[in-house]
């Protein structure tokens, strides 16, 4: 390298070193500038062997002070690292870790969203003499060093869609996918196919993708991340960040920052520090397999070794997925295993073959692992107060269910159904045989005039039909709002539009439900009203009540407002989960509650959530997410709260896939992570009137893409409009649609018809 | 005959609308400490989502509804007496002063001048070839109409029907729509003004844009 190029590339490593520290580090960054300056004059002084061994020193003082402040990194300092525009990105990947590739669908800006990038790739490797090229799908979000155009790795809805597609592809090639996730977070439009929903249809689908996934995390932005990062092995890199929120946006609410202002720096360095975003915090946690060790400051795109690391990780990663779920291969297992003292580099991964396609079988054992896997996680987030007696008669009643689920509907009813079927058929043939016995007698009996048929006939033309008061209720409700004790009158919002004239609060919230009568205008109830009307009297029963929310990062001062929001609510948790019934029709509920922390969703939510979905899959019970409201994950349980969105949409799947039916029902405002996961990936997802849908608030939209958005964005019905829900309720419907889409939609487990 | 000119010097002599806010129903009024003079404005917004300056609470049954200025203006009048009152319906609470702008002021003249020929339903519209050619060659205020005339192509989802012009006789002033575009109904589509003002319209619209200087 000549002197003018390694001058260059110092200079480089010294604005990276200024722009990932700021303001802190100002000793050390004087020290290199001041060094770096004075060579520079005295450059053209020296000779050529000295000016070489000048910079052999001056790049080894860089090292140095490097390795020394890599020591110092703030959980912060990382964040800006992984946002540098030095930092490698897929493309230096693609190049560098794999042997060959053909990128897919888009160059540059012409792309469908050139944030998403995805390429067919193929590592050699070999086994004896035979070489093997060993395809796979490579999927990832592209900062491309900053380029304008990638909106810095934000994935537009599209782009997540073109992402499943082909996850899709390589499951029929039966080849695995890495995704590479490089994301701050999705792109919050709700231009269809919806940030939100498309995310949810990512992580539905992924939940039963039926080849290996290995993910590689560098920038893991909360939902954005999750789009792709549903994975059998889920690697990360040393300075890489997986977080619920930006620490930006985590200050913003934490200091109640209003619009158009910023935190401060410190209370975001806090917030990094606290929401425990690095690998290092995350692989104790449970939430990344392994971690990949960076050069010290990051990987950036001149470290070789590191891409050949990478590659051997990668590599390592997906053999280990595969080998886990293949017959027998204990030697190969064994070479692969990760012990004390052994690095990476002592393996000779090239040389062991191990075929990544698999077959049925294996197929199903994968899915069955990686939902495994994912159910372990986040079980010490909560707290559950039940006394271990109780808990170990909890088990066993569990495996009763079980046993008798299986006996019932699996053993029993397929035998039933059998039987059934043929007495079914017997029983069409004998009718249409009878009717030909029958034909000469009836045309005989036809012929003779009977009186009483006739005035009954005359009767149905002649009379008016009744008016069926029996659903309607007459406007007495089982459970009425307390704000119609209030004496007072309330003005409809669209009384300058509509005419509305004022109610009278205790007809608005007493008889009319909280619906003005004269637009139709829903105004928001409380989540008893719910429970209380659309639910058969007295037929609620609550289960797993003891499962309460916790602080599983120690976030400072959550504590309290965790003990306030249980005093304030006497809930446990955002998520009430229960059995009832709706005109008899047995079904499972899991309700987000708005006003328990905004109905936002952590680990003890998750787990309930995922009990009720085990419960109805074992019962063969209808399951209905009853969404009051909900504000998204909590952040303060950051990652324990993310990793809720692809454990309660593997929940689902399981459901689905034995044979449910999985309602949703929106009530207030429902947004973010819980929409993005286990609400929008329901095939029947209805909302009441009152309802906002959405993958971010407008402050969000505005803070990142500059957009303005009309006031009614998230309406229902605009969320209808874009395909996003599949119908809107009227609230004082909302039992009889209920009821009638129990009887009209159903999995095929699903009985009471 | 209308008089343009005298029309033009009536709203430079008052160049502000009075805008009288009143009680929309009964209750008791509260002023939100505005002062005589200060400036208000009306809702803003891409949308008109961001509410205008708040000028009184109105109660009544216990619901506050606070009554905000509908456009931009000064406050000229307050009935500071009837702080704490309970008022009728229709009782006049502010009084705000709002200065007229270009736009308006031409909007006036013009809709005093001009007749408006509406479209009657949602479409796409095109002048008859004829008249097309003619407006290309020497423009619009060539084209004379009388009623009855069948002026328009009116294009809907792939169905055209020709649409008659009625109204008073003149010369076509302005158009109001671009070929290719839809038309929503009872959109303007042309203006029509007697043949003898039109050089007195063009030159009160030139003296407008030159002359008139927008007060805040």
């Amino acid at each position: 390298m000549d002197t003018e190029k390694r001058t260059q590339h110092l200079t480089e490593r010294l604005t990276y070193i200024k722009d990932v520290f700021g303001d802190k580090q100002q000793e050390n960054i004087r020290l290199l500038e001041t060094k770096l300056e004075e060579f520079v004059q005295r450059e053209n002084t020296l000779s050529v062997d000295d000016t070489y061994a000048a910079l052999t020193t001056l790049e080894d003082l860089f090292g140095f002070v490097e390795r020394n402040l890599e020591n110092e990194l703030t959980a912060m300092d990382k964040v800006r690292i992984v946002r540098h525009s030095q930092r490698i990105c897929l493309r230096d990947i693609l190049e560098n870790v794999y042997d060959n590739y053909t990128e897919i669908g888009g160059k540059d800006e012409n792309s469908i969203d050139p944030s998403m990038l995805i390429a067919r790739a193929y590592i050699t490797r070999r086994s004896g003499k035979r070489v093997y090229h060993q395809p796979v799908m490579v999927i990832g979000q592209e900062k491309g060093h900053g380029e304008e155009f990638r909106n810095g790795g934000s994935v537009k809805p599209w782009g997540n869609a073109k992402a499943l597609h082909y996850m899709r592809v390589a499951e029929t090639e039966n080849i695995p996918v890495h995704t590479y996730v490089f994301t701050p977070g999705s792109y919050p439009i709700e231009d269809a196919p919806g940030a939100a929903q498309q995310i949810a249809k990512n992580l539905y689908e992924m939940a039963a993708l039926s080849v290996p996934v290995v993910s590689v995390f560098s920038e893991g932005g909360s939902g954005g991340a999750e789009a792709i990062g549903l994975a059998d092995s889920r690697l990360m890199l040393s300075h890489g960040y997986y977080s619920v929120i930006s620490p930006e946006g985590a200050a913003a609410i934490e200091g109640r920052v209003r619009k158009g202002e910023r935190a401060g720096s410190d209370l975001v360095e806090k917030c990094a520090h606290q929401l425990k975003i690095t690998a290092d915090d995350n692989v104790r946690m449970g939430y990344i397999d392994h971690k990949i060790q960076e050069p010290p400051l990051g990987a950036r795109p001149h470290h070789y070794d590191f891409f050949r690391m990478l590659r051997q990780e990668v590599i390592r990663a997906t053999d280990e997925v595969v080998l886990n779920v293949k017959g027998f291969s204990p030697f190969r297992a064994m070479a692969l295993r990760r012990r004390k003292g052994k690095a990476i580099e002592d393996l000779d991964l090239e040389n062991i073959h191990v075929r990544w396609s698999l077959s049925r079988k294996a197929r199903a054992r994968l899915i069955s692992k990686r939902h495994a896997k994912f159910n372990k996680l986040s079980k010490s987030a909560y707290i559950d107060r039940r006394p271990l007696h109780r808990r170990v008669s909890a088990w066993f009643v569990e495996k009763g269910w079980d046993t008798y689920s299986y006996v019932k509907y699996d053993l029993w009813r397929s035998h039933q159904k059998k039987l059934m079927y043929a007495v079914e058929e017997v029983d069409a043939e004998a009718r249409v045989l009878m009717d030909k016995v029958k034909g000469p007698w009836k045309k005989i009996t036809k012929a003779i005039p009977a009186s009483t048929t006739k005035a009954d006939k005359e009767k149905e033309l002649t009379m008016l039909s009744q008016w069926d008061e029996e659903d309607q209720g007459k406007g007495q409700w089982s459970y009425i709002s307390p704000r119609a004790k209030d004496d007072r009158a309330v003005t409809c919002p669209n009384a300058e539009t509509h005419g509305c004239q004022d109610l009278w609060a205790p007809d608005l919230f007493g008889e009319f439900a909280g619906v003005c009568n004269y637009c139709g205008h829903h105004f928001p109830m409380e989540y008893q009203w719910y429970m209380h009307n659309i639910f058969d009297p007295g037929s609620i029963f609550e289960f797993n009540s003891e499962v309460e929310s916790a602080n599983p990062l120690g976030f400072e001062g959550f504590d309290l407002k965790l003990e306030q929001a249980k005093n304030k609510t006497g809930l446990k948790s955002s998520c009430t989960t229960f059995e009832a019934r709706i005109n008899n029709v047995k079904v499972v509920v899991a309700t987000l509650i708005a006003p328990f922390r905004g109905g936002t969703v952590g680990a003890a939510e998750g787990e309930k959530f995922i009990q009720a979905a085990e419960r109805a899959k074992k019962k063969r019970f209808p399951f209905i997410s009853y969404v009051h409201g909900t504000a998204g994950i909590r952040i303060q349980e950051g990652v324990n709260g993310v990793i809720q969105m692809p454990r309660c949409t593997m929940a689902v799947r399981r459901y689905i896939d034995a044979g449910g039916l999985y309602l949703v029902l929106y009530d207030t405002n429902s947004y973010a992570g819980p929409l993005a996961s286990f609400l929008g990936c329901s095939p029947y997802q209805f909302a009441i009137r009152s309802s906002n849908i959405g993958f971010a608030g407008p402050g969000v939209i505005k803070e990142t893409t500059g957009m303005d958005i009309p006031p009614d964005y998230h309406r229902a019905q605009k969320a209808l409009s874009r395909g996003h829900i599949q119908g809107i309720w009227d609230r004082r419907d909302s039992r009889h649609n209920l009821s009638q889409a129990l009887m009209t939609m159903g999995g095929r487990n699903l009985y009471y018809r | 005959m209308l008089d343009i000119s005298k029309l033009l010097e009536e709203i430079k002599a008052s160049p502000y609308e009075e805008l009288v806010i009143k009680a929309p129903h009964t209750g008791v009024v509260t002023f939100s400490g505005i002062k005589e003079g200060d400036r208000v404005i009306g809702a803003t917004g891409t949308w008109g989502e961001i509410p205008g300056t708040a000028l009184a609470t109105l109660q009544r049954e216990r619901n506050d509804k606070i009554i905000r200025a509908t456009e931009k203006g000064i406050v000229e009048k307050i009935h500071t007496e009837l702080e704490g009152q309970f008022v009728e319906a229709g009782t006049e609470l502010v009084r705000l002063r709002h200065f007229l702008s270009k736009q308006e002021v031409l909007n006036i003249i013009l809709k005093k001048a001009l007749y408006l020929f509406e479209a009657p339903e949602r479409a796409k519209y095109y002048f008859v070839p004829e008249v097309d050619s003619k407006i290309k060659t020497s423009g619009s205020q060539s084209v004379t109409v009388h009623d009855g005339m069948e002026l328009f192509i009116m294009s809907r989802m792939k169905r055209e029907a020709p649409l008659n012009y009625s109204g008073p006789d003149g010369v076509i002033y302005s158009i109001y729509f671009q070929h290719n575009e839809n038309i929503d109904a009872g959109a303007p589509l042309i203006g029509v003004c007697p043949p003898d003002q039109l050089a007195l319209i063009e030159d009160v619209v030139v003296r407008v844009q030159t002359e008139w200087t927008e007060q805040e």
